[in-house]
Order: C-alpha cells, then structure tokens, then sequence
C-alpha cells in the first residue's frame, strides 16, 4: 500500500523547509525528503569539529557526493561532455539543510528592475539592443508584489542590514538604489572589518554610495519568528562550508526545522534519494513520488495531492526532465522549457594588498558581512553606450580565509611555491591584503542549457544532467567593465600592489576552480508557457500540482547573491498555494 | 409516535448524561497528565527508546544498582492490578502492593503531600491515559543482606510522614494564595528537595518544607555527577539575583537571562516544568523568591570588569585566561556575560561559584546539549573538551571563571579535575539522542 500524504517537499534546503512550514501551518501533513544525511548543528555543529578546515572546505563535508551522482558538462554544443568528478566551480550541498547550511549568509532582496529586465533594456535602448541568441525574460512578478515576502523572510533569517528607504522615508545609510522597504531588518549591520571600512571611504570619496551587506549572520542574539534562537556572529570566518557553532549564520537548521521538527504534521526521511514524481496517464497530474533509499537500496513510492520541488537549483531541473513534467528545452528548434534559460554569475575576485603597516587580516571575517556599491548594478547606470546588458555589484566581502586556503592561495603569479619567498609572500597576503569582487549579472543564451546526457548514467541508473556552459561576449564585457572600476578606488585606498582579475575574451567556462555555487534557470517563471517551465506563482504549467521552487525560475543570473530572492519566492508561492489553491487545486494561472 | 418521542428523549438525556461525564472523565484524565508531568514521573520511570513509563532507569547507590519500575496499566509488570488505594499508598507512604517498602528513591515523602484529587487524576491517568507496556522490570543488583526490604520499614517509619500529617503542613505553610500553590506544587508532586535538600548520613532528606528550616533546598548532595544547587537566596550560590521571570523563564524553556539548564536538570525542565502553566511557575518562583537564604554570609555579588579589561589589551597573565579565550570567549564572551538565553553567563552564574567545583568541572569535561523545548524550539551545545584539554588546562579554566568578573569561588587542581573525570556523567551526545535542532 501507498502510504498517502497531504504533501511531499523534495529537499531539505531553504525552499523546502520555507514551503514546508507554511503548508504544515495552513494544516497539511507534509514529508520532507532528503537525498543527504540528517544534519543538525547541536551534533554536527558542535565546536570546534565542525569548523575543521580540512573536513569542511577541503574535503567537501557538506557538500553533493559526485561518486552518487552528478552531472556531465561542455562548454558548446560541438563538444561531448564529461560528467564533473570533483567538486571545484560550484558546489551543490546534500544534507539537511542542503546549500542553505553551507552558503555564507549574504542575503539581498533583488533589484526591481532585473525582475523585468527585458522590458527595462527594451523601454530604455530599444529591442535590437539585446544581442542576437540572448533570451532575455522578465520575471512575471513585481517587487511591489514580493515586498511583504522579503520581509517576511528576513524576520525569520534574522538578517542584518542598514536599510534606506522605509515606507518612503530616508531611514539611514543604506543602498541608494535599493527599494522601498515596509520595515527595517530585523538586526542592525555587521560592523565593517578593517578591510571594508577601508573600500567604504575609498568608493564614498570616489562618488559611489557604498553600504552594508545585507547579512543573515546575527549581529546581536537573535529570536526569529518561529522562537528559533541565533546566537551573535563573532567573525571567526568558517561560514560558507561550514555549519555555523555560534548559531549565527541563518540555515533551515538553525531558523526553521527545530520548529518543524516539534510539529506532528511534519516529517522529514534523510537518505531518500528522489528518483521520479509520479504523474497519472494524462501526464497533467501528479500522484506522488518515487525514491531511493540510499543505505538500503529499497525504493519506496509516496502519494501526495501536492508536489514540490525544492532540490538544488539543477536537480529540480533533473527530476522534471526524469518525470516527464513539462516539454524539454531544444536549443536547435527553439521550443519546449525545461532546461531553457540555464545561467550562472560571473564573478571576479581582484587582490589588493596595503602597506605592512596597516592590517587586514584575514583570518577575520563573517560570510555575509561586508561593504558594497551598487553604481555599476542591475539598471543603475547607463548602458546605453557601452552595449551589454546586465551589470556587478562591487565589494569588499572579507569573509574569512581559512589557514589551509590561505597556504593554498599564496604564492604563484611570479611568486615561488616553496621557501622562505612563498612564505613572506603568504604571510603578507595573509595580514595586509584584501579582496574586491565584481559578482555579476550572467544572461540566458540560446544555446546554453540543460538537457539529459546521451551517455553517462548516474549509481542509480538514471541518466545525468548534462550542462552547456560557456561564457559569453555580452557577459565577459560587463565584468571588464565593471572591474576597470576597481582599479582607482584600490589606488584610493591605498594599494601597494594589485592584482585585478577579470573574464577575457573567448575565455571559456572553466570548471576547476571555484567561482560561485550561484546556477540560476532551466526551470524558469514567467506569463508565457512557451518561454517559461512555472507560472508566476512557480506552480509547472503542465502539472498544476508541482510547483518548483528555487533558483532555478530565475531568467537571468542577477547581479545578487540569489537566496534571498529563493526565499522570497518561497514565501510568495506558500502564500499563493495557501489562499488560492488549496481552496480549489489547479492552474492559478491560465495558459 | 409519542413513545418515539419519549425515547429519543430519554436517549437525549442519557447521551447528555454521558457526554457530560465523559467530559468529566477527559478532564480527570488530562488533569492527571499535568500532575505526571509536575510530579516529572517520566525523569525516573521512562528510558528513551523503550515504552514511556515502563521503567528501568537505574539508580547506583551506595549498597549496589536499583531500578525504577513499570508503571504502565500492564497487569503482569506494571499496575494494571494496583487499587486506587493501593496506588495512592504506594506513590504517598512507600508501600508496594505485596506490603514491601519502596527504596527512597521514590520520593514518597514528596508525594505525600497530594493531595486525595489530586492522586485520584493521577491513578485515572496511569490507568487510562498511558498505553500498557509488557516490559520486565530488570532485577535490582543489591546483595544480600542489604536485599532484605523489612529495614526499609523502619526506615519509612521514621522518616516519611503520613499523607495526612504532610498534607496539613504543607497546606498550613503560607495563607497568600499563590505561595501556597508554590509550596504545594514544589515540595509535594515536583519533589524538588529529593535533589536540592541535603540528606542526612540516614539518606532522609534533612528538611521536608519551607517551614522545616533554613535546610530545605539549600543545595543537595552530586547526583549522576551534578551538584544541585541551592535554590533559597542566597546572593552569589543561590537564586538571590534571579528574578522570579527568570526563573519562569527556566523552568519554561532551559534558559534564561542568568542561566541556562545543563546536567540531571535538563530532564526534570524537558519531561517536566515545561509542561506546566505559566500561572503554576509563577506560583513556584514566587515562593522560591520566599525562602531566604541559608547562608546569610555572602556579600553581594557586583561585576568586576579588571578581567575584562586585562582580555581587552590581550592581557592573558591571569591563570586559565588563555584557554578562556581560545576555547570558552567566543560564546561567553570576553566579559563573561554571554550572549543571554542563548549562551548563558558565567558572570555572576550561581552554579559557576557553588563551593563544590564538580559541575562546572564536568560540563567543560562531559559538555551539554540544552534540548528543544516546546516554548523554545532551539537547542543549543556546549562541546565536551575532555579530550581537548588537558586536567591542568581545565583547572586552570575553571579557577579562571570562578574568579573572573566579580566571581570569588576557590581555585581547583589538575589533580582534583582528574579525580573529577573519574565520575564524569555521559556526554548528552553519547546516547545519539540530543533534542535536533
């Protein structure tokens, strides 16, 4: 026999655990499936072996295990892919809590106008501005309209933050270009490290309008909405890769399962790899899902009234292809959904180092914690003349080197590996150097997508997700751009020496070293079935009780780090499901 | 069609009738799942992973191991055949259906004090409201002739008093309202004395009630490794600078502003006071907040910041200060007060200047897991640092917090800290069963 659920949430992540609370509350019996381990951060967060440099980053604790399953990768579609054997570009997480325990708590609503980024280019420059091959798409949904929804999560992430603009009024210090608030954060900003106070004045007196990350790392002692507690950051560093000891770094294990977990309505099997979401023979209709037991290979089938998808940006976009949910993307004739749109973020991590006599140390840091400007952001400056779209936030995000990452980075670049040169060197990039990233804006190409791999199968026999990636002239000359502007704010600020990094031309994806874990699209939102895999409400066009929730709706890869608008998305679709569809399930909107 | 009518009204009246005393029975019933939970039944006669209340929790006293016993319905291993008579003089006078005498462990002379109601929702609860659970209760390891239970007699005789007797003197303690429900509530069904009151080298506790002198709870002897605090007012070992809210707010959810709960406790707050309302922890705070302090000694405690400041200027002469800094500061906090109801404080902490070092040595040794509580969902760990640190290290620490900050408790040796690890409880890790969080 089936056993019969309410709801089945796939991924024990933000999404998941976000979807999860609301449904519960609304006052559906949910189960919540999870490929990866249980995790909780009172065991595994304990200090100080949770915060082991070489069990957390260099061994990848909590991370996607690629030996299980992966995904295969080429830069064009010429090319045979290869599956990605070694975590380096980007690093899916598995286990309770998936990404969302392992990101570094840099939490940003989004700018309006990349909501409906297609619109903005074509109101401002004209249509024949979008480059030819560029599937540029809005969103479907206004800021206006997920306002209440950021704030919603930021009172449970316990973010910290300088607002500008509350309620039409100039509050404080905050982000010129960012939109109105209906409240402040909930926490005052991270103070400045050395480093970003430093980039501050340097990028005020340069005309900039630099302000505080907004960071889901508490800077007081925090009790969220839900009564889940925080304790305060203390800049000790081991963010992103790590379960945070202190409790202050916002994850679904911290801020929303110990609520969870006390609700009889809820529960949670870790282990359970989903192969499939069972459709009925009209394929239009979900009748539950189907998974794997990793520890004892048994596979079991749930059925449930309601489906989300809340995995990892890329296995959403798997399990969809694997179900049969939707029309596959072809990049060849231009039709079908899913896979379309796939993007990432180019970032672009520039070192500079000041006079020994004034220290960065960068053992000290917080992983959401820093100072940014946003003139070179999203529509914020003119494109008009320099012919791309898109654009980079700059800052200065000093989020903690770790001893082992410091050893690793030193030297090269005409600096030797060994000795007493690699040693001076590492010492003083260690304690007078800083980094200044320009983490940007990745658009939607049509021959960049995923899509299932001819050849490689993962241990359970399914076939993996094949991705086509490479970067593109419109992307590799906004972040030139963007990085000429380091440059004299680094002279500003002092410089000694500087090594400014940015994409060239022709440079293809390299997928061996670390850029971000930021992989947007595939699945994407939008108001055209034909262009877009979810409706705005992020509810499948073709199966109305699927919804998929993540990064993977968003069209374009915006210049923010993404959580923050996953989570809001989130709470927009709870929201969504919990006053229209429950009350009568099907399409809320029509196609 | 008239003796239709008839019927259907005497049915009505009948269903009625029932419904209304089986409201009745439901409100027994529940009533007696409160006083279980107050009474905290579940720390002695529940083990995780086995049916709740079927007992076979041990106790390790002097004269060998004993274990708790099954208290569900079963008719065979528990007291499904108990006669609500029979329960009631097994939970206030000791005494077993076959006649023997309970070990004191059960705290009779405690539960004496319930009242005849309230014994009676608890019978109707153990009755009906625990599922029947056929487990054996494991045979106690105490050899003869200290097996023989006829000295317990004697020993019942002496020192428990008669339901009546205890009933009375409870009752004609306080006339304020709520301080008379505190002294029910705390030294009838929460027992607190079984733990917080010395004992005599006779093992009765030394004093009963408030009005048995300045004894009562003035802290008891280690159990399971910890040392009970005093809970009379004492300024700096005491609950003198806890305000009653705080106190609320511990027995609520683990932590408050001046402490957070660790050690034997935890048990007592997550199976327990926990469950009670907030009007019936007010009434105990408010009547602990009534018990003045058996030591009128200590001068009141005030912060000192030389410490502080010395960590400050990255001073690190003072003894233990380095492994404070290294491994205690980033959640104590180089000031000693913690981050409050997350990371409790050690300034100022009673439990941190209690003259019996033991605790504080332990929970650095063993660590702790505060569980999720209901009003608190989050559960927060203290690491265990016994493999960590060395004896001399943790000597070193401890005699740092105990004096640090105003703090003025003696300084502790390596030597006495090796002692100490020899009776070091299991770590809150050590059975996978931490509340998640």
């Amino acid at each position: 026999m089936v056993k019969h659920v309410d709801a089945i949430i796939v991924g024990a992540g933000w999404a998941g655990s976000i979807m999860a609370k609301e449904l519960t509350e609304a006052g559906l019996s949910v189960v919540m499936l999870e490929r990866g381990a249980e995790r909780t951060t009172p065991v595994e967060g304990a200090y100080p072996e949770s915060i082991d440099e070489l069990r957390g980053a260099i061994r990848k604790r909590l991370f996607q295990n690629l030996s299980q399953s992966t995904l295969t990768i080429r830069n064009t579609m010429d090319q045979t892919a290869l599956p990605y054997r070694q975590l380096a570009a980007f690093l899916p997480g598995e286990g309770v809590g998936g990404a969302g325990l392992h990101w570094s708590g840099v939490h940003f609503r989004v700018a309006p106008e990349d909501l409906r980024l297609r619109s903005a280019i074509i109101e401002r420059y004209g249509e024949k501005f979008i480059p030819e091959g560029m599937n540029l798409q809005d969103y479907g949904v206004s800021y206006d309209e997920l306002e209440p929804f950021f704030d919603k999560a930021e009172k449970v992430f316990g973010t910290a933050g300088e607002a500008y603009k509350v309620q039409g009024k100039i509050v404080g210090d905050g982000n010129v270009f960012s939109p109105d608030r209906s409240d402040n954060f909930p926490l005052p900003a991270m103070k400045d490290t050395f480093s970003a106070s430093v980039f501050r004045d340097a990028a005020k007196n340069a005309g900039y309008h630099p302000y505080s990350l907004p960071a889901a790392n508490a800077s007081r002692q925090y009790t969220n909405t839900y009564g889940c507690q925080m304790g305060p950051c203390n800049f000790c560093g081991y963010c992103s890769g790590y379960d945070c000891y202190l409790y202050s770094k916002a994850s679904p294990n911290v801020n929303i399962l110990p609520v969870l977990r006390q609700d009889p309505r809820f529960s949670l099997i870790p282990n359970a790899h989903v192969l499939r979401v069972d459709l009925d023979s009209t394929k239009t209709k979900a009748t539950g899902v189907t998974y794997l037991d990793t520890k004892t290979r048994k596979e079991t089938s749930l059925s449930a009234d309601l489906i989300i998808l809340g995995a990892f940006q890329f296995h959403n976009v798997h399990l969809m292809l694997m179900s049969g949910i939707g029309k596959p993307y072809d990049p060849v004739s231009n039709t079908g959904t899913v896979g379309r749109n796939f993007v990432y973020q180019t970032i672009t991590s520039s070192r500079v180092w000041l006079p020994p006599s004034t220290y960065t140390n960068q053992f000290v840091g917080a992983g959401g914690a820093g100072v940014a400007i946003d003139d070179f952001n999203s529509m914020n400056f003119d494109h008009g003349p320099l012919g791309f779209v898109g654009g980079s936030p700059v800052w200065v995000n000093q989020a903690g080197v770790k001893p082992i990452a410091a050893a690793l980075g030193a030297g090269g670049g005409g600096t030797p590996r060994w000795g007493s040169a690699y040693k001076d060197s590492l010492v003083n990039t260690y304690k007078h150097s800083l980094g200044i990233d320009a983490h940007g804006s990745n658009m939607a190409y049509r021959d960049v997508y995923l899509d299932l791999d001819p050849t490689w199968k993962d241990a359970y026999g399914q076939p993996l997700l094949r991705m086509t990636f490479t970067w593109k002239d419109n992307d590799i000359r906004m972040n030139q751009y963007v990085v000429s502007k380091i440059e004299p704010i680094a002279r500003a600020m002092g410089a000694t020496k500087m090594n400014l990094v940015h994409l060239n031309a022709g440079q293809p994806f390299d997928t061996r070293t670390y850029q971000t874990t930021h992989l947007g699209g595939g699945a994407i939102m939008g108001e055209n079935p034909q262009t877009s895999a979810i409706n705005r409400y992020l509810q499948s066009w073709d199966v109305s009780n699927v919804f998929v929730i993540g990064s993977n709706a968003f069209p374009q890869g915006m210049g923010y780090n993404p959580t923050g608008m996953v989570a809001a998305l989130a709470y927009w679709a709870a929201h969504h499901i919990r006053a229209t569809y429950l009350k009568s399930p099907g399409p809320l909107v029509k196609a | 069609m008239k003796k239709t009518l008839f019927i259907a009204v005497i049915l009505g009246a009948g269903l009625t009738r029932s419904a209304a005393a089986q409201e009745a029975d439901t409100a027994t019933l529940e009533k007696g799942r409160y006083l279980a939970a107050a009474s905290d039944c579940a720390a002695c006669h529940s083990v995780h992973g086995k049916p709740e209340y079927s007992g076979g929790v041990s106790f390790s006293l002097p004269m060998g191991k004993i274990y708790s016993t099954n208290i569900t319905p079963d008719p065979e291993h528990g007291i499904g055949r108990y006669t609500e008579a029979q329960f009631s003089r097994a939970v206030r006078e000791g005494v077993r259906r076959d006649g023997s005498t309970l070990y004191p462990a059960m705290p009779f002379p405690s539960y004496a004090r319930m009242t005849d109601s309230d014994i009676h929702a608890l019978f109707v609860y153990f009755r009906k409201g625990v599922p029947a659970a056929s487990v054996a209760t494991p045979d106690n390891e105490i050899k003869w002739p200290l097996s023989m239970r006829w000295p317990l007699t004697f020993w019942r005789w002496i020192f428990a008093p008669t339901p009546h007797k205890a009933i009375t003197r409870t009752a004609g303690e306080f006339t304020d309202p709520q301080l008379a429900r505190g002294a029910y509530l705390v030294e009838g069904p929460a027992h607190c004395g079984a733990c917080h009151s010395p004992r005599a080298i006779t093992m009765q506790e030394k004093a009963l009630t408030a009005d048995g002198g300045s004894l009562y709870l003035s802290g008891g002897a280690v159990v399971d490794g910890w040392t009970p605090p005093s809970l009379r007012q004492e300024n700096r070992t005491g609950l003198g600078r806890w305000r009653e809210e705080d106190i609320v707010a511990f027995l609520k959810t683990g932590r408050a502003e001046t402490g957070s709960v660790f050690g034997s406790m935890t048990s007592a707050v997550l199976h327990g006071t926990q469950k009670l309302t907030n009007e019936d922890l007010r009434a105990i705070a408010h009547y602990l907040k009534s018990l003045q302090a058996a030591d009128q000694s200590q001068t009141a405690w005030t912060y000192d910041p030389t410490i502080t400041d010395q960590l400050h200027k990255a001073d690190l002469s003072s003894r233990g200060a380095r492994v404070y800094i290294d491994r205690c500061a980033a959640c104590h906090r180089t000031d000693g007060k913690g981050y409050p109801a997350v990371f409790p404080p050690l300034a100022g902490n009673p439990v941190v200047m209690q003259t019996d070092p033991v605790s504080l040595v332990h929970i650095i040794q063993a660590g702790a897991t505060l569980p999720a509580m209901t009003a608190a969902p989050s559960s927060f760990t203290m690491p265990a640092f016994n493999h960590k640190l060395t004896d001399q290290q943790i000597a070193d620490v401890v005699t740092f917090i105990r004096h640090a900050w105003g703090n003025n408790a003696s300084p502790v040796s390596a030597e006495e800290v090796e002692q100490f690890s020899k009776s070091m409880p299991p770590s809150d890790m050590a059975d996978d069963t931490p509340a998640l969080n």
